[in-house]
């Protein structure tokens, strides 16, 4: 077992550096839904009382509230819980932000299963589908607390729509000091490795690191892939993944059915196919708590271990 | 009439027959909507919006939001006819790779606010474009019309409850009461009365006008307000057109060559 690192909880760095960017730029503002608590926005309401327009539970009118201001000029940063915001507001996103363009920043917040006990109807684990299924919306993941910074500076400072997800659990720093953390479209090489890929995202990134420094013990060499940036994919990472590794293997807090899996399975198989294994949260959970159900889901450093020296020796 | 009234008058004609040549040209639209629908426009554009052909992005412009997207054909007539586009672009209405697709798209044809067709989401946005307006101080008005049937997406009913609460006195709402939705009276799909009662208790002010009568179309959107105000405009379906007026089989129903000489000749004379 290696050294315990230290945690950090992405919603507070994202909430710090809208701050920061809001200081600066008077045209940024929050749109929420009665979720000032959950998207650790109390210090920014204290900061900016009148941009932070609270819509109530309201999330259709959420999302077309913010198109709106970003026809007025303003740059919306929708925070909201991922749930809520992608499956209730959908259309609204497809039509009136992604379609129309607006300068929209929709954030996610505490999404795939990360509301553990509290079950499937608030697991965000079909918005990364849903999002990818859109025309041209930038989809972005941040794995830590560095990405999470440069992510939504990036967002901040970038016309246009974008979705991010902001996660609510704590998870260890991945970049370890690496700057730029975060490069849009481009996939974050974190380890090299030549016997296999492992391409993961979000909260997952550090469990992949763990799981190739497992995997070096037994002398198999693992390249591990900070896919921070999901749509659009950065496909020549992915293509020299497939051409210079046996097999990959992909893991996302996200169905793998049109979700990141799906994505990389869609560009590998035309272009350049290798054995693979999707690993996601592709049911409904069950009872239990989000560290019980990625065991569940085998989205733990060991069971993707297990999966890769399976992956190697039977090609599946 | 005063001079104001009568210049909405002849816009008024001009759109019902730029509709008429656009429709008939392209063998589609959604006439019934555009027709109800031709006089709040014209009354907008030809005298109360403050917005400029020449620079339709203008920062502190008035936002029109066509909340009821398949009157599409109605705005663009209005538009072109006000300059923000050639009325000759009219004639690729719906044609392969026209920029006049049968929903309006914003990043295609100036004067347009947002890509609207799904009903329900002219409301909100409007509201957003309306809290823009106030934090930048710009003095900016916002206004979105809808159709009745469209109510009935609870979307609106958050958008309502919404500028109510935020006493949006820059907001206006009109909402297009022809009556009927696609297939059926309005009345007897899902009734909306009482639609005054409604929104009053949402915190809005209600105006109940002739949604033909320009003149108390131009009062009701330039009174002052101490509240978003709600036009409830009461309109007929293929207003202009005898045959059409208040048949729902003109919801998107395409004249005939005769009938077409028939409904431009009663409209020319409007």
């Amino acid at each position: 077992m290696s050294e315990k690192l230290e945690e950090f909880d992405n919603r507070i760095i994202f909430a710090k550096t809208l701050i920061a960017l809001a200081t600066e730029n008077p045209k940024i503002v929050v749109v929420c839904n009665d979720s000032v608590g959950s998207s650790n926005l109390g210090e920014f309401r204290d900061l900016f009382p009148d941009r932070l327009v609270d819509v109530g539970i309201a999330e259709q009118n959420m999302v077309g509230v913010a198109a709106g201001l970003a026809n007025a000029g303003f740059t919306p940063f929708v925070c909201a819980a991922a749930p809520f915001l992608t499956g209730r507001a959908l259309e609204q996103i497809k039509a009136d932000v992604v379609y129309t363009r607006t300068n929209v920043k929709l954030c996610g917040m505490s999404p795939g299963v990360s509301y553990g006990e509290l079950g499937p109807t608030h697991h965000s684990i079909e918005d990364i589908a849903w999002m990818r299924a859109l025309d041209s919306l930038p989809i972005v993941l941040p794995a830590d607390e560095a990405q999470t910074k440069e992510a939504v500076t990036w967002a901040a400072n970038t016309t246009g729509p974008v979705f991010m997800r902001i996660g609510r659990f704590k998870v260890p720093s991945v970049s370890q000091g690496q700057s730029p953390a975060f490069v849009p479209n481009k996939a974050m090489r974190i380890i090299d490795g030549n016997d296999i890929t492992i391409i993961a995202t979000g909260t997952l990134v550090s469990r992949a690191v763990a799981a190739a420094h497992q995997l070096k013990a037994d002398g198999i060499s693992a390249r591990v892939i900070n896919l921070s940036t999901v749509s659009p994919l950065d496909t020549s990472e992915i293509l020299l993944a497939a051409k210079e590794t046996k097999a990959i293997i992909t893991a996302e807090e996200s169905v793998t059915r049109g979700g990141v899996g799906g994505a990389i399975a869609e560009f590998v198989v035309q272009n350049h196919p290798v054995a693979m294994k999707l690993l996601g949260t592709d049911t409904f959970a069950p009872t239990g708590s989000v560290s019980y159900l990625l065991e569940h889901y085998g989205l733990t450093a060991d069971s993707i271990v297990a999966s890769a020296r399976e992956l190697l020796k039977h090609g599946k | 009439m005063s001079m104001a009234t009568r210049e909405i008058a002849d816009l008024a004609r001009e759109i019902r027959i730029q509709i008429l040549h656009t429709i008939k040209g392209a063998g589609m639209g959604h006439i019934g909507g555009d027709f109800s629908v031709t006089d709040i426009l014209a009354t907008l554009f030809g005298a109360v919006l403050k917005v400029d052909p020449k620079e339709p992005n203008k920062a502190d412009r008035d936002r029109l939001i066509l909340s009821k997207g398949h009157a599409a054909v109605a705005l663009y007539s209005t538009l072109a006819l006000r300059g923000f586009f050639p009325v000759e672009d009219l004639k690729t209405f719906a044609k392969p790779l026209s920029n006049l697709n049968g929903h309006p798209n914003r990043n295609k044809v100036p004067g347009v606010e947002s890509n609207t067709g799904p009903l329900g989401h002219g409301f909100p946005i409007a509201v957003g474009t309306a809290i823009g307006a106030q934090l930048a101080k710009s003095g900016s008005r916002s206004f979105v019309i809808m159709g009745d049937g469209e109510l009935q997406e609870g979307s609106n009913w958050e958008a309502a409850m919404f500028a109510g609460h935020r006493k949006l006195t820059n907001l206006i709402a009109v909402v297009d009461r022809n009556g009927f939705q696609q297939g059926s009276p309005t009345s007897k799909t899902n009734e909306l009365d009482p639609l005054d009662k409604k929104f009053e208790a949402f915190g809005w002010e209600v105006c109940v006008v002739d949604g033909h009568n320009h003149e108390a179309l131009l009062k009701a959107f330039t009174d002052p307000q101490t509240k978003p105000r709600v036009i409830i405009a009461q309109t007929t379906k293929g207003k202009g057109v005898d045959f059409m007026e208040g048949k729902a089989e003109w919801h998107h129903k395409v004249p005939s060559d005769e009938q077409y000489e028939q409904a431009l000749e009663q409209v020319g004379k409007q």
